[in-house]
């Protein structure tokens, strides 16, 4: 827990707490309650708002980070708990845009409206670096954290192959 | 009998063309309405009127072409598939075309609608047309240069070439082709020349989608705006008497706390205050009309069932004399429930109301409607409002109602501050526009083995089916027919709900055919057939759907899905149907994994003429059939005391990759002009589903979803 210096000179009566996060390699201070999830520090804060809002309680896979390389949901983390960790947003998954996975959702044309689908990407990314050769039914019980309402699931199913054969 | 899918519309009426400032060409285009007369297009960019026309092509002297297209996008794919309509006939290489959603800031900005999957099909003949004078033009303007006859001309993406030979790319006689008169009777491309429609054509904005890029409405952010997040009623029916906001002013980052209408806003610096703010309020609640509950729909709906207060939409012979004479009557019930839309991402709004504009941002399916609905509540002129539309994540209908974009000015107008009204998912799911229950009784009369009669009645919360519905399958297939609809009045809010009624209607009837056919001792598909028969020789205009195309299809969906001849333990279900133009069939084969019934493939076979994107088209129909599934089997949204009983995705099960089939996707090749997609395979998957369970386990399921009413429960996947 880092508290601002300027805390002792500071004459509101609740000065919020500042963070400081390693956010895709660049170190961000941010200034906010201690609860507030990483979802919207990333969001509000920061401007990377790649990492979508769905449900808020970590049940559909939309807000999907990474934390020190696993996949995570940022809706559930909260800022106090993060410091000194890795997080790797959308944004940070490649400089442009050309991680295996990211290539492999572009040649498929997966999306329909393509909220859900950068959730989708950093939870196959996560996924296949730790099982580069997944079976069918490895890969359809990793992503079944991840709702896509268009019910893009056949291509992603489709894509995350794709992306598994590029990493191998 | 078989109506023409050619949409009438003149062209000198909709297109224009001018020099730009900047060089190059515009012209300017109007889709769905004829152009006002004195109309001219701009000659500077930046002032691309979406009022006077609705859709800009600019080709620049480097022979790039940029495509400003303001159509709603929520996730159905005309934001690539009209663009290529366009460079088709304009004869031009994909990759040189750009395509920009229409202008930010413009006045009053556009008439269109995302909905009833109708883009495709009103744009296929302006869209071609537009693209063919244009290409006429610059045809005509390097004829002039040769000293030619632009008969003697050809075109290859974007260069023109006459029959010595000699070349001039677009972009070289685009400022002469400005100056040129628009063409009358330009050709357009025999389908067998196509080189850009029926490609698969990725999504334009696909690179913006796998790197993070704001695109959506929750992405919108202006300097010095505030998030609002608003309590309203936890239960239909209610109003507010009073609150206190005491604890929610003390949440760091809470600036203001505003009754409005029925409502509370809280308004924050960042939306996770706001969403903390909400949570802290008190409120009092008065029931000012009735807390309904699912009992008392299912009560209601059954009585209106067996009542007399029936409007008959569709009356055919004498349906009540078949079934007096009938050896046999078959008659059953189907129900299902209330369902929200869930689209990902949830509803919100950008809204900055002051003395001179009103400025309005987010994803919508109506923006002229809304913008009219804004500018009324707030008695301003609407050419005081511009609305610009974001990407949608999902629509599905209840983006067509603009309350949030509402609630957004409501808010901006009170504290006159930049507002962006953000739905949590659990205001989401509370405050929707749901899909009604519905109940349908059908009932079919046998005499001597025939099917003499067949009666639908409708019971309805609200609405009941509209348009051309009763004159679908099997309306004039059945010498006495009736449709009979009745509705109750409910306060819970209702409506449009991806293929509205439809959605319900394709899977009662493909469930109740079957079992007419297990009744009458035939094959299934053959019953359709046989019946398709009779419609061949009605000359019932009113008959939509083409009984050659059906008959066409099913015999397709027989062969690619193996019908008839699967391996031991795999059990099928036929469904067909005809909707939104488009015409569906479709065959579910399921196994049972330790007794359960897992749908593992879905064969669909789909005749929606010219297939444009076939990339974008295979994602809308592997979309809807597993939307389809997941809905009949697991979607529910009951009501106590007038509170929706789900309202995250802890509580409402939408389906998820492992219960996912893999759908085999065929489209009948056509040459007819294209339908939508966006709609018709979800519904009649339903019954394809129940059918194929009733074969592996005896069941005939009635009742949605179907995961509740299982004897024994199943698991998709």
């Amino acid at each position: 827990m880092h508290f601002s210096t300027s805390l002792l000179f500071n004459l509101k009566p609740f000065p919020m707490p500042i963070f400081q996060l390693k956010i895709n390699g660049k170190s961000q201070t941010v200034e906010a309650d201690r609860d507030t999830p990483l979802l919207w520090i990333l969001r509000d804060h920061v401007d990377l708002v790649g990492t979508k809002y769905g449900c808020g309680i970590g049940v559909c896979g939309a807000c999907t980070v990474h934390i020190d390389g696993i996949a995570n949901e940022s809706c559930r983390l909260q800022v106090s708990q993060l410091q000194g960790m890795e997080i790797t947003t959308i944004e940070g998954l490649s400089e442009y845009g050309t991680h295996p996975v990211q290539e492999a959702w572009k040649e498929i044309d997966v999306p329909q409206c393509g909220y859900c689908q950068a959730g989708q990407i950093m939870t196959a990314s996560a996924f296949l670096k730790n099982n580069p050769n997944p079976t069918d039914s490895q890969i359809r019980n990793a992503m079944h954290g991840n709702i896509c309402r268009c019910a893009s699931y056949n291509s992603i199913e489709n894509a995350v192959k794709v992306a598994a054969e590029k990493l191998s | 009998m078989k109506p023409s899918n050619n949409i009438q519309f003149s062209r000198r009426s909709f297109l224009r063309t001018s020099a730009l400032a900047t060089g190059g060409i515009l012209i300017s285009f109007n889709l769905f309405n004829a152009c006002k007369p004195g109309v001219e297009p701009p000659v500077d960019l930046s002032l691309l009127d979406f009022n006077d026309f609705n859709a800009f092509i600019k080709i620049s002297d480097d022979g790039k072409v940029t495509i400003f297209a303001p159509n709603p996008e929520i996730g159905q794919g005309v934001k690539t598939s009209m663009p290529m309509l366009i460079a088709e006939e304009l004869d031009v290489a994909w990759s040189d075309v750009h395509v920009a959603q229409g202008v930010l800031d413009t006045k009053n900005y556009t008439r269109q609608v995302a909905g009833g999957s109708q883009s495709l099909r009103q744009g296929w003949e302006p869209l071609r047309q537009t693209g063919a004078t244009a290409r006429q033009m610059l045809v005509n303007a390097a004829a002039a240069t040769w000293g030619v006859d632009p008969s003697e001309c050809t075109t290859k993406e974007g260069v023109i070439i006459n029959a010595n030979g000699d070349k001039l790319g677009y972009g070289e006689v685009v400022n002469e082709a400005a100056l040129l008169e628009v063409p009358d009777n330009v050709k357009l491309k025999d389908p067998k020349d196509f080189s850009i429609i029926g490609q698969g054509i990725s999504n334009v904005d696909i690179d913006e989608i796998i790197t993070g890029k704001p695109l959506f409405g929750l992405d919108y952010k202006q300097e010095g705006m505030l998030y609002a997040s608003v309590l309203r009623p936890p239960a239909f029916g209610q109003i507010l008497e009073s609150f206190d906001d005491t604890a929610a002013r003390a949440v760091t980052g809470v600036t203001d706390v505003i009754r409005f209408e029925n409502k509370i806003a809280v308004l924050a610096t960042n939306t996770w205050a706001a969403m903390k703010g909400k949570k802290a309020l008190t409120a009092d609640w008065k029931q000012d009309s009735p807390a309904e509950d699912t009992a008392m729909h299912d009560k209601k709906l059954m009585s209106l069932l067996n009542g007399n207060s029936f409007e008959t939409l569709r009356k055919d012979g004498n349906v009540k004399k078949a079934f007096a004479e009938a050896d046999v009557v078959l008659e059953r019930t189907y129900e299902s429930p209330f369902l929200p839309h869930n689209c990902m991402e949830p509803m919100n709004f950008f809204a900055n109301v002051t003395a001179d504009k009103i400025e309005l941002v987010g994803p919508i399916q109506t923006p002229a409607g809304t913008a009219s609905r804004i500018a009324q509540m707030l008695g301003r002129d609407e050419s005081e409002i511009t609305l610009e539309m974001t990407r949608m994540g999902g629509g599905f209908g209840r983006r067509l109602y603009g309350d949030f974009a509402m609630e957004a000015a409501s808010i901006s107008n009170l504290v006159k501050k930049p507002v962006k009204v953000v739905f949590s998912r659990e205001d989401d799911m509370a405050s929707g526009f749901y899909r009604p229950a519905i109940k349908y009784r059908i009932a079919a009369s046998l005499k001597e083995g025939k099917l003499t009669g067949y009666h639908l009645k409708e019971a309805g919360i609200n609405s009941n089916m509209y348009g051309l519905i009763p004159n679908f399958f099997p309306a004039g297939a059945i010498d006495n027919y009736q449709v009979d609809a009745a509705n109750y009045k409910s306060n819970i809010t209702t409506g449009a709900w991806r293929a509205p009624y439809t959605n319900f209607l394709a899977s009662a009837e493909q469930s109740f055919f079957d079992e007419l056919a297990e009744l009458m001792e035939v094959d299934r598909i053959q019953l359709h057939l046989d019946l398709l028969q009779n419609v061949k020789e009605t000359t019932d205009e009113r008959i939509q759907y083409d009984p050659d195309r059906l008959m066409g299809e099913m015999n397709m969906v027989v062969e690619k899905s193996n019908w008839g001849k699967r391996d031991e333990g795999v059990y099928q279900g036929f469904a067909v149907y005809y909707c939104h133009n488009t015409h569906v069939a479709e065959v579910a084969d399921l196994i049972l994994e330790n007794g359960f019934p897992v749908v593992k493939k879905v064969t669909c076979v789909v005749d929606c003429g010219v297939v444009v994107n076939p990339l974008g088209a295979q994602n809308q129909v592997a979309g809807g059939v597993i939307d389809g599934i997941g809905h009949a089997m697991y979607g529910e949204l009951t009501f106590s005391h007038g509170m929706p009983q789900s309202n995250n995705y802890d509580s409402y099960q939408l389906i998820r990759m492992n219960q996912t089939p893999q759908i085999d996707v065929h489209f009948v090749e056509s040459d007819i002009a294209p339908t939508g997609l966006g709609e018709p395979t979800l519904p009649p998957v339903g019954g394809a589903v129940a059918n194929a369970i009733y074969k592996a386990t005896g069941q005939r399921l009635y009742k949605q979803p179907f995961i509740d009413n299982l004897e024994r429960k199943a698991v998709i996947g």
